[in-house]
C-alpha cells in the first residue's frame, strides 16, 4: 500500500489528516481518489473540477515529479512514496 | 451609520468596529490567505469571505457569528463539459495565431470575484461572479451552487459549447486580472440586484460590458448602448466594453454607475443608455471603483487613478470625487489624504459608502474613512496587507 506524504499546509484544512497517510493505488489518480475517500474534499484541494493538478500543487512519486499534471496517470510502484506538496510560489 | 467594516486583503480577512467613536481592527482572519471580496449578508448578518487561495483552490468561507469564527461553505465547480473558447495573452505571437482555428478550454473555477445578495423576496439566493466568466447561484444559501447556463451558453460567448462546436462569434475578451492565473478569460466582477425584484440582475464582464436579465437569469441581453469604447476602432461597440465596476443607487434603482475603463457612466433609466460623465480636466476620469449614495440618485463617490496606461495616483496625492448632480460636475476632496509620495490603488471593490460615511482601502494597506459624505478623511490605519474590498457591514 503507498504511502503518501502530505504537505502539512493540508492540516489546516483537513484536521484530520496525518502527515503520512496510507492509501489503495496504483496510479497517481487513484490515490487521490483514495485520500478523497478517507478525508471527503480533499481531492479538490490538489486537482481542480477538471481533474487537472492545481497549478501551484506537486506531486512526486519518489523523488520524481508526475509527468502527467491533466489526469495524474503516473503509475505507483509498492515500493515508492508519493509526496503531495505545496509548490514553491506566493509572496 | 455603520459600527463595521469588513475588508478582503492579500493576506486574510479583517473585521474593523467601531466602539465609543473609535475604530479598532481584529485580529486578521484566515492569516497567510488571499482573500478577494468579502461582505456581509443584509438579510441575515452571516459574513461571506471570497478565499482566493494560490495553492489549494478558490473557497467560500461563511461567519454566522458576526466573524468571530468561520465555516467552509460549499465550493463552487464548473460542471463537467461546460468549456469556452480560448484566448491568447495578447503578445506579438498571439497576433500570429490570429485565424486559426478556434480552440476550447474546460472550465475550472479560478476566482470568485464578486458577491450578489438577492433580496428578501428570494431568502437564501447569491450569486457569484468569478474567472472565468460564469455566473453562479445558490438556492440554499450556499449549501449548493449552480452554473447560471443562460449567461454561460450565450450567444454572445459562442453558444451552446456543452452541445459542440461553437455557433456564434465569441465577444467576451478576457481580463488582464486573469493574467495572475495564467490565463486570459473574462471576469464577472460586478452582480447587481435590484432591490425591487431580485429577478432583475445585472452583471458587470471585463472585457463584454454589462448584461442584464429580467427574468431570473433565464435570458440575458447586453446594455451598452451609449458605452464608448476608447481602444476599439468602433467605440460605440455593443460588446467588448471594460466595465471596472456597476453598481447602483438603491433608493432610484433606474439610477446606475459605471467607473469603465474609458471613464465614468452614469444611465438614468435603468442601463438602457450610458452617457459618459467624466470630467478629465479635473482628473476624473480613470479608475477602478465607484460607490452610488443610498439615497440621493445624483451622488456618487470614486477614487480616480492617472491614465490607464500608468494607474498611479494623480500627481502623487490621493483625492476622493463627489458628485451631486448626477456627474454634471464633480468636487474633489483631499483634506486628510496624502498629498506627496503617494501611490495607492484603490481596486474596484474596494470602496464603500452608507450614509454619510465613505470608506476606501488601497493595494498599499491605507484605510480612509470619511463621515462627512467625502469632504474629509481620518486615517484607520497604515499597515494593513494589500485591499481588496471593502465593505461596510
Amino acid at each position: 500500500m503507498p504511502r503518501v506524504n502530505l504537505t502539512r499546509h493540508l492540516k489546516r484544512f483537513f484536521p484530520a489528516v496525518s502527515e503520512v497517510e496510507e492509501v489503495e493505488g496504483a496510479t497517481v489518480r487513484e490515490v487521490i481518489a483514495a485520500l478523497n475517500v478517507k478525508h471527503p474534499g480533499i481531492a479538490l484541494y490538489i486537482v481542480d473540477e477538471t481533474e487537472r493538478l492545481r497549478r501551484h500543487v506537486n506531486v512526486f512519486v519518489g523523488d520524481a515529479p508526475i509527468c502527467d499534471r491533466e489526469t495524474q496517470s503516473d503509475r505507483v510502484p509498492p515500493d515508492k512514496d508519493v509526496w503531495i506538496l505545496q509548490a514553491l510560489s506566493g509572496g | 451609520m455603520s459600527n463595521r467594516l469588513l475588508l478582503a486583503t492579500k493576506k486574510g480577512t479583517l473585521i474593523v468596529d467601531r466602539k465609543d467613536g473609535r475604530w479598532t481592527p481584529r485580529s486578521i482572519a484566515h492569516a497567510g490567505m488571499a482573500v478577494s471580496y468579502a461582505a456581509r449578508d443584509p438579510r441575515d448578518g452571516k459574513l461571506w469571505a471570497c478565499m482566493d487561495n494560490a495553492h489549494w483552490g478558490p473557497a467560500l468561507m461563511r461567519s454566522r457569528d458576526d466573524g468571530a469564527s468561520w465555516e467552509d461553505a460549499s465550493r463552487i465547480v464548473y460542471p463537467k463539459g461546460a468549456r469556452y473558447i480560448e484566448q491568447l495573452i495578447p503578445s506579438p505571437e498571439a497576433m500570429e495565431d490570429a485565424g486559426k482555428p478556434i480552440t476550447y478550454k474546460p472550465a475550472a473555477l479560478m476566482k470568485v470575484w464578486a458577491l450578489g445578495f438577492a433580496g428578501n423576496d428570494q431568502p437564501g439566493v447569491i450569486h457569484a461572479g468569478t474567472l472565468p466568466g460564469g455566473l453562479f447561484t445558490t438556492q440554499d444559501g450556499g449549501e449548493t451552487w449552480s452554473l447560471n447556463l443562460p449567461l454561460w451558453n450565450h450567444e454572445s460567448r459562442g453558444g451552446d459549447l456543452f452541445a459542440g462546436e461553437a455557433t456564434s462569434k465569441n465577444q467576451w475578451g478576457g481580463t488582464p486580472a486573469a493574467m495572475a492565473y495564467g490565463e486570459f478569460v473574462p471576469g464577472i466582477h460586478s452582480v447587481v440586484v435590484d432591490p425591487r425584484d431580485s429577478s432583475h440582475i445585472y452583471v458587470a464582464v471585463s472585457c463584454a460590458g454589462v448584461v442584464e436579465t429580467r427574468d431570473g437569469g433565464k435570458t440575458w441581453a447586453p446594455c451598452n448602448r451609449g458605452m464608448l469604447n476608447d481602444y476599439l476602432p468602433n467605440k460605440e461597440a455593443e460588446w467588448g466594453h471594460d466595465p471596472h465596476f456597476v453598481t447602483l443607487c438603491p433608493a432610484h434603482p433606474e439610477r446606475l454607475w459605471q467607473q469603465n475603463h474609458s471613464g465614468i457612466f452614469t444611465s438614468e433609466n435603468g442601463a438602457g443608455n450610458w452617457k459618459r460623465v467624466s470630467q478629465t480636466e479635473q482628473g476624473v476620469h480613470f479608475g477602478f471603483p465607484i460607490a452610488a449614495d443610498d439615497k440621493d440618485a445624483k451622488t456618487a463617490w470614486t477614487v480616480p487613478l492617472r491614465s490607464d496606461q500608468e494607474r498611479m495616483a494623480l500627481d502623487e496625492g490621493l483625492f476622493v470625487a463627489r458628485t451631486v448632480d448626477g456627474g454634471e460636475s464633480w468636487q474633489t476632496f483631499r483634506k486628510g489624504l496624502p498629498q506627496a509620495h503617494c501611490h495607492d490603488v484603490v481596486y474596484r471593490h474596494a470602496l464603500d459608502a452608507s450614509g454619510d460615511q465613505v470608506c476606501f482601502g488601497s493595494t498599499t494597506g491605507n484605510l480612509y474613512l470619511s463621515e462627512d459624505r467625502g469632504e474629509s478623511w481620518s486615517c484607520l490605519g497604515n499597515n494593513f496587507p494589500p485591499i481588496h474590498s471593502v465593505r461596510f457591514a
